[in-house]
């Protein structure tokens, strides 16, 4: 892939996402860990969001952010005190900002035991051809 | 956005203010005195414990792994919970994050002395597997009848 689709993409910690993080400041969001990798059709984001079902999954671009978010929901008895956690939110949440050859509008997710799983697709006339050298 | 259960909520914030009050008193660059058992902070997985009357709940988010894999066992009141989870990259792709955990792990869970070993189970759903042990009825708070 060319340099420069690797810069725009490079998912950074947007100013989107801080806008949003001050907007609900009141509330820890947690950061879910991705693995992010790109090949000839398009990038795969996958991300950890364990006790996520998938209807408490959003994944929503505005504005060439794409930003995933989720709330935990686990079974819990009435009465119950905490005793430890490493876990102190029941929310995920995570913004990357998109480049200009992926096509949002293809964007396909799956979830399974808390893994989400996002591909995004190149537009077609970014994805590479293959060129037929003809001999003379 | 989502339909709010209270209860969920004043537990995870029950959770959080636990987890603020033992940064306080220890900093949280590690508590001189950590369980010995205790792993460091960011392991992998998270695990979260919960009493009440009846049982513990311990909650280890562990995602994406095979049922199969996992081996949840119990010694007296120490749970142990080991697995092995692989987030391999495809071959012949770019790769721009890993921050995914890789590998084998294990981690031994102090519960109190009542925790009764006989008497565990554990289910994994959404990537998060939920185990109940049961507490030794003696230790349940009882309720004298008045005659």
């Amino acid at each position: 892939m060319s340099q420069q689709a690797q810069q725009q993409m490079s998912p950074r910690e947007e100013r989107g996402m801080q806008q949003q993080q001050a907007a609900r400041s009141r509330e820890w969001v947690m950061q879910p860990p991705v693995d992010i990798h790109e090949n000839g059709t398009g990038i795969t984001l996958v991300a950890d969001m364990p006790g996520v079902s998938k209807d408490r999954l959003e994944v929503e671009v505005e504005n060439d952010v794409l930003t995933i978010e989720g709330e935990v929901s686990i079974p819990m008895p009435e009465e119950m005190k905490a005793l430890y956690a490493d876990l102190r939110s029941k929310r995920y949440r995570r913004s990357f900002t998109l480049s200009r050859e992926l096509d949002l509008d293809q964007i396909r997710a799956t979830m399974k035991d808390g893994v989400l799983t996002l591909h995004i697709p190149k537009r077609a006339e970014f994805q590479p051809r293959r060129i037929q050298v003809n001999v003379n | 956005m989502w339909g709010m259960n209270l209860l969920e909520s004043d537990l995870f914030s029950e959770f959080d203010r636990m987890r603020r009050e033992m940064d306080q008193i220890f900093g949280a660059g590690g508590t001189p005195a950590a369980g010995i058992r205790s792993a460091a902070a960011g392991a992998f997985p998270p695990v979260n414990v919960g009493a009440s009357p009846e049982r513990f709940d311990v909650y280890v988010f562990a995602p994406g792994m095979d049922p199969g894999s996992l081996d949840v066992s119990m010694q007296n009141h120490l749970l142990t919970v080991a697995g092995q989870r692989s987030a391999e990259t495809p071959e012949g792709v770019q790769s721009y994050r890993r921050e995914r955990f890789d590998g084998e792990f294990r981690r031994v869970i102090t519960l109190p002395e009542d925790a009764d070993p006989d008497r565990v189970e554990a289910r994994y759903q959404d990537g998060v597997v939920h185990i109940q042990v049961q507490r030794r009825e003696s230790s349940r708070p009882r309720r004298i009848e008045v005659h």
